[in-house]
């Protein structure tokens, strides 16, 4: 029904869910739902049965034609996709080398987030689930996820953080727009790692009616693989519309910023084993590295386990995890997907930290040089321009995760420094 | 003989667990906890490791938690608190916690502390029973520890059968699809999940946890199972005591023999 006579699909619109399965990349998880030796799933038994159906099922159910109808009807005609590649001519040329940036922001609900959110409610309604549960941090997942349910009518609670609550006011608004419920996370740092644990602990609490939308690529497998997969649309579009532009799929470089790192999975999917593609991804360092105020990652983290996979984050000695800070509520997270930290950990991404004043910064020099306000997230990403070498004749694709209207209070905030 | 082993081969049945978080609510309650609880009547004694991050535990626990963490609790001071606590005990000890704080211990030199401290076993809810099998079965079994896992009531049977060849020690049978301290009173769905698990005859003994906070749901457990584990409840009792040591008595009594307090 979704897709109406008069719309056909492109060869190449077609298979970035059903070829992936033919990718047996070294980077991509393995059948016991390891990258390398990160992933897993570190669950208590209450949640094995949730876990343990969702693994045996999402590529099967992913994959199917009918499945695939649905979700590409629905990126193309309801979030907008596919989001343009951009040619950033005036970045460029300060920059003095070739950058295209991928619109994400340009989706309904204004960042990558939705890509993920279609695609699981899709398949919870196709596993009988009647209920929706999620976590927010700056609210995008939420707000996401409070949408999809709004279009399939189906009951969704989103637990955000106490703290985040105040700070992220008008998503707050929006989810409740949308028909959400918002259910405050007040355990400890009352931020998004609790909202999470207490998004857990309700689908302990519900096994059988409901299912629980994770919004990055973290959690228990088969999570990060599913998230990723469903963001991977954002890479499967680089490759073709970079063709069409320059005659050449494969960039130079791919730059995303990371949290836990979906829109980062997304846009290095489909070029994981391109060797000579490089992937940068972008962490916030908030005041700086060595400031005791910081979330990042792969510089302050060590191995260990965050809510049910291997991976790196920033915990003490004892292993008690630690409330990261950065000036952007979407970068926060103090671990990152098990898939970036085995790219990290093996040397296939590059790392780069960036902090509250670099971005806003960057914030500043995008808005002015092309008239775009990026989210402060995905200003991290183009802040990194500054501090990764490059060539002349590179081409550089940027992936423009969200856009910056939640971030413009802050933004006002700093407007007579970086105006 | 491991002293586990040893109270399920002389005890059969009402056995009570109960589970308190190390370093709460003071820092060096640890030992009068532990040895109030013995007097009192207790078989078993699981010590939880606090945790910033206890998924599978409700808000009293997570509560306690901060606050032992709070007070400076960390695993190596509780090897040592458990050591010198076990010069005047032998009751049974456990230790439940979350897989992280083992691992940035490093898994091997933890588990060989448990068993040098005389800790008799360990309850590590979010460790896969996979995980355990391949890496860490043999070294149990050489140290002489003793493992539990967690069944709920959508554990499939073929899964149950697995953990109990798996396990030693018991199986923690958790008594509804629930975090702890979530739900009260026992109800007839519990009930026959709780007749089908007795029916399938089990090797190892099984305990009966979350949702157990009085009399009535421990006797109640106590007619499925070879007893029950209390955590919660206690807790809520040590948050509202001044005299630690007769309320931890007043509470044991009022779970095992509430005609006795009254």
């Amino acid at each position: 029904m979704l897709l109406e006579a008069g719309y056909t699909l492109k060869a190449h619109q077609l298979n970035y869910m059903t070829a992936t399965p033919t990718v047996k990349s070294a980077y991509a998880v393995d059948n016991r739902g390891y990258y390398g030796e990160f992933g897993g799933a570190f669950i208590p038994e209450m949640l094995h049965p949730n876990i343990e159906e969702l693994r045996n099922v999402y590529l099967e159910i992913s994959q199917e034609a009918g499945f695939q109808k649905e979700f590409q009807g629905l990126l193309k005609d309801y979030v907008g996709r596919p989001t343009p590649l951009y040619y950033a001519k005036r970045l460029s040329k300060h920059y003095k080398t070739n950058i295209y940036l991928k619109r994400e922001d340009l989706n309904h609900t204004g960042a990558h987030k939705v890509n993920n959110t279609i695609g699981q409610i899709l398949l919870a309604k196709r596993l009988g689930k009647k209920r929706i549960i999620a976590e927010t941090g700056a609210g995008q997942h939420g707000v996401a996820t409070a949408t999809v349910c709004a279009l399939m009518g189906m009951p969704c609670i989103v637990y955000m953080g106490a703290i985040d609550i105040k700070r992220q006011a008008p998503n707050v608004s929006r989810m409740k727009m949308l028909g959400a419920e918002v259910r405050p996370a007040l355990s400890g740092s009352q931020t998004l790692k609790d909202a999470t644990n207490e998004a857990i602990r309700d689908w302990i609490n519900n096994p059988a009616d409901t299912h629980y939308i994770i919004g990055s690529a973290i959690g228990p497998h088969p999570y990060p693989d599913m998230v990723t997969r469903f963001q991977s649309v954002i890479s499967e579009e680089i490759k073709w519309q970079l063709k069409e532009q320059t005659g050449k799929e494969n960039p130079d470089a791919l730059i995303a910023c990371i949290g836990g790192g979906s829109n980062a999975a997304g846009t290095f999917y489909h070029y994981l084993d391109e060797l000579d593609v490089r992937l940068i991804a972008v962490e916030a360092a908030g005041l700086g590295i060595n400031s005791g105020e910081s979330a990042a990652t792969s510089v302050l983290g060590t191995k260990g386990i965050i809510h049910g996979c291997r991976t790196l984050l920033m915990q003490t000695k004892d292993g008690q995890i630690v409330e990261p800070y950065s000036i952007s509520a979407g970068l926060d997270y103090p671990g990152i997907g098990p898939m970036h930290a085995h790219l990290i950990d093996t040397g296939r991404a590059e790392a780069v930290s960036i902090t509250d004043d670099d971005a806003l910064k960057a914030a500043y020099f995008l808005t002015r040089t092309e008239g775009i306000i990026p989210a402060l997230e995905s200003a991290h990403a183009f802040a990194a321009l500054d501090y990764i070498k490059y060539k002349e004749d590179d081409v550089i694709v940027i992936n423009l995760s969200g856009r910056g209207d939640k971030d413009l209070s802050t933004f006002i905030e700093h407007i007579e420094k970086y105006g | 003989m491991n002293r586990l082993d040893n109270l399920f081969a002389t005890k059969k049945k009402d056995i009570l667990n109960v589970y308190f978080t190390a370093g709460h609510p003071n820092l060096n309650d640890t030992e009068d906890i532990i040895l109030t609880l013995e007097a009192a009547g207790v078989d078993l004694i699981e010590l939880g490791m606090p945790y910033s991050d206890p998924m599978a535990d409700g808000p009293t626990i997570q509560d306690s938690s901060t606050v032992a963490l709070k007070n400076g609790m960390n695993v190596e001071l509780l090897f040592e608190q458990v050591k010198s606590v076990r010069e005047k005990t032998q009751i049974p000890l456990i230790m439940m916690g979350y897989f992280n704080q083992v691992m940035q211990f490093g898994e091997e030199r933890f588990f060989r502390k448990c068993a040098e401290v005389g800790v008799d076993g360990l309850i590590l809810p979010d460790l896969p029973v996979y995980v355990f099998e391949e890496k860490y079965k043999a070294l149990f079994e050489a140290l002489g520890l003793r493992i539990s896992f967690l069944i709920s009531p959508q554990t499939s049977e073929e899964r149950i059968r697995q953990i109990d060849d798996l396990a030693k020690g018991f199986i923690y049978m958790v008594s509804s699809s629930s975090i702890t301290g979530a739900k009260s009173g026992i109800s007839d769905e519990q009930m026959a999940y709780f007749n089908r698990i007795n029916e399938m005859q089990l090797k190892n003994p099984r305990l009966i946890g979350f949702g157990i906070s009085d009399h009535a749901t421990y006797s109640t457990a106590c007619q499925f199972s070879s007893g029950a584990i209390i955590g919660s409840a206690f807790i809520r009792t040590l948050d509202k005591a001044t005299d630690l040591k007769a309320a931890i008595k007043g509470f044991v009594d009022m779970v095992r023999e509430p005609e006795k307090v009254a």
